[in-house]
């Protein structure tokens, strides 16, 4: 009917096919809910596409692609630009002489996270331009954009996307691949590319040069749209903010800011001129509004309480009628759970009849904190759980201290806790310390996506398996025992009691694939059997 | 594109119910009758057995992609729990479409009670039985097609509307 030009999209999958028309040359990123699914569509569509241990070392690569003259997209979500700031931050003095788009998926309302950061404060402290889509059509062209953007200022480009971008679907005309980039190669262009002090300072200066450029450009880029309507109220927004509001007030005025940042000040300064007053809806941070404010722009922001969670049609009528009464608390329902026959179960019946004090981290087995286990005492961030269990071996009494168990699973522990083992082994706690890496052998919660410990790539093909085991020895750690006797809950007991009663590092790694894992697996493996066969030529 | 306004649905359950499915198929069979046509979800923790919601919404023109509170036309509950917590979420005069609008004994497969619970819907909607079936073709592998129909379809009858002709 519409040909194949028009597809329904989720955000994710919009951003994937624009990606591909782009001519993408490698996409990279470490998986995190809402922003899992754009690598995995990428690599399905056909697209170059794998997982990086962690965001980091995903944006070092994707510089790398745009240092030769490649085209990168690197993607992760909000808190996942904490652990790639680092190379962001220095990219943005550096610059890139390909295209590099950083796609960070922020989680208003914490659907699957443990904060709700607003991506926007990175492009600000970096100094990379940023660009809010709204829905699946515009997650697919500002890709376009952000590539024309990256290639013209050379200069990374961030898309923040949210979890009602990322996961809603929509209609998606897809666009026509452009020319085809460059053939990547390298021109040296040391007083760019090299951080030294004497070679950082001009960089900087030419970055912030750079940043009033884009801004001029910002203001016919396009992007930034008035939607009419009457002059009494007007509203600027951006993101799936702006369709809430639009649906909200179909009769004013609307400033619809396609990239936020740097901020397209003489658009957004006649806008107001325009209106008698105009307020600010945005998700998240109050970000638009203190940029508003800090160019002498006199705009409203929302209230204290419209900082939390997600933004709604419901809630923005409400902030445009000047009602503050508290949302009614969400209503409750049923919690998630370790799925029945979860291997990590049995780790958590026993970590709480020990009174284990348990260091816990980010993945499924975060669950060990709800009824009926309770075996869960801190979780901060990816790898958290080894140096937060040494600190409080390092400070607690005799008697606590010889209790305190790191917990941590498969993935993360690739992600970020190797450096806590070297930490370990460099200043042990006199007591000792018991690391457990929970290896269910996928990143299960996100989705069941591979890392390096599981041996195979992002597309499901066999590459070099790091050794969990291997790793922690060559570190230095003498006592690693692989535990695998799922079914032997008295035997965990004995040996968790053990490794507690002994005064030294240890690392237990309890080994059981996922249930899910192990099922997906055999249900690919029937699906390229029955297509073996289907495949013989009929001849 | 005879009505002007839109159409919101609320599809609840818990995880591995299939809710997000459920409203793939109704965004598809939206989709194909040339609607306009947003669904969102909201994933990640949900998918460990905690509760898990869904919004489709089609018409002429769809803005937000998530049904307000108090608007939608029709509340599917996979799951009687789920009712209570998103009852909110219907319009005064909204339908709620539940487990004992159909004999879930007589499914084939309970995994497909999603699907009858669509067939259900489907006769409170404009959409042909066509385009319900291609949408379903387009959303389930070939294998597990018949045994879905066969789910549609008991519900499409559950108030007396076949749809099937052969």
């Amino acid at each position: 009917m519409f040909g194949e030009r028009r597809k329904l999209l989720s955000g994710n999958e919009a951003l994937a096919h624009a990606a591909l028309a782009c001519g993408v040359h490698l996409g990279t990123g470490y998986p995190g809910t809402p922003s899992t699914e754009i690598l995995e569509t990428l690599a399905a569509i056909g697209g170059k596409a794998q997982w990086a241990p962690n965001e980091k070392v995903a944006m070092e690569v994707a510089l790398g692609v745009a240092y030769g003259n490649g085209r990168a997209l690197v993607t992760m979500k909000h808190v996942g630009l904490n652990v790639a700031a680092d190379p962001l931050f220095s990219a943005a003095y550096t610059g890139v002489s390909g295209a590099l788009v950083v796609a960070v998926a922020d989680d208003p309302g914490m659907a699957s996270s443990q904060n709700e950061q607003d991506t926007r404060r990175y492009a600000i402290a970096a100094g990379v331009p940023l660009l809010e889509p709204s829905d699946s059509q515009e997650a697919h062209d500002f890709f376009f954009r952000a590539v024309e953007l990256s290639e013209q200022f050379g200069t990374p480009v961030i898309i923040r996307l949210t979890t009602r971008v990322s996961h809603s679907k929509g209609i998606v005309k897809l666009g026509r691949a452009g020319p085809p980039p460059q053939p990547p190669h390298f021109e040296r262009n040391i007083t760019a590319r090299v951080l030294i002090p004497a070679y950082a300072r001009p960089a900087h200066r030419r970055l912030r040069q750079r940043l009033k450029e884009i801004a001029q450009w910002n203001e016919t880029s396009g992007l930034n749209l008035v939607l009419t309507g009457t002059s009494d109220l007007g509203i600027i927004a951006s993101g799936v903010a702006a369709l809430h509001a639009r649906e909200a007030a179909p009769q004013t005025r609307l400033l619809k800011l396609g990239m936020s940042y740097p901020l397209p000040v003489q658009t957004v300064k006649e806008f107001v001129r325009g209106v008698k007053r105009c307020v600010v809806i945005e998700e998240g941070d109050p970000v638009i509004e203190e940029l508003c404010l800090t160019h002498g722009i006199p705009v409203e922001g929302k209230p204290e309480e419209d900082r939390f969670g997600e933004l709604s049609v419901s809630r923005v009528r409400r902030i445009l009628n000047g009602d503050c009464p508290p949302p009614p608390p969400p209503a409750s329902t049923r919690p998630p759970q370790l799925c029945p026959g979860c291997p990590h179960r049995m780790v958590f019946e026993a970590l709480r009849d020990l009174g284990c004090i348990v260091a816990g981290d980010i993945g499924c087995y975060t669950l060990g904190v709800l009824p009926p286990f309770e075996a869960m005492d801190t979780c901060t961030c990816m790898g958290a759980s080894i140096g937060v269990g040494l600190g409080l071996r390092h400070v607690l009494p005799p008697d606590q201290a010889r209790r305190v168990v790191s917990v941590i699973g498969d993935s993360t522990f690739v992600h970020s806790g190797l450096t806590g083992i070297v930490e370990m082994m460099y200043n042990p706690p006199p007591g000792g310390h018991v690391v457990l890496i929970l290896d269910n052998r996928t990143t299960a919660m996100t989705g069941l996506q591979d890392h390096p410990a599981t041996g195979r790539t992002l597309s499901g093909q066999p590459t070099h398996e790091l050794s969990l085991e291997g790793v922690c020895r060559a570190i230095g750690v003498e006592d690693v025992t692989v535990f695998e006797e799922h079914s032997n809950k008295e035997s965990f007991r004995a040996l968790l009691r053990e490794k507690l009663s002994q005064a030294k590092p240890c690392v237990i790694i309890v080994r059981r694939e996922c249930l899910l894992a192990m099922r997906r697996r055999k249900q690919e493996s029937l699906a390229a059997q029955q297509e073996r066969v289907t495949c013989q030529p009929s001849e | 594109m005879s009505t002007e306004r839109v159409t919101n649905i609320v599809v609840a359950g818990v995880g591995g119910q299939g809710v997000l499915r459920a409203t793939d198929v109704i965004a598809e069979t939206a989709f194909l009758a040339g609607y306009d046509v947003k669904k969102t979800e909201v994933h990640g923790m949900s998918q460990r057995g905690g509760g898990v919601v869904s919004d489709v919404r089609f018409g002429p023109r769809v803005l937000s992609p998530m049904v307000p509170d108090g608007e939608a036309d029709f509340l599917l509950v996979l799951e009687p729990t789920q009712l209570e917590p998103n009852r909110h979420r219907l319009k005064p005069d909204g339908v709620i479409i539940g487990c004992d609008r159909i004999n879930v004994a007589s499914l084939t497969h309970p995994k497909t009670l999603n699907v009858a619970l669509l067939g259900v819907l489907s006769q409170y909607l404009d959409l042909s039985c066509e385009l319900w079936r291609d949408a379903l073709r387009r959303c389930f592998p070939p294998h597990l097609y018949s045994v879905n129909e066969e789910a549609f379809e008991l519900g499409r009858q559950a108030d007396g509307k076949a749809c099937r002709r052969e």
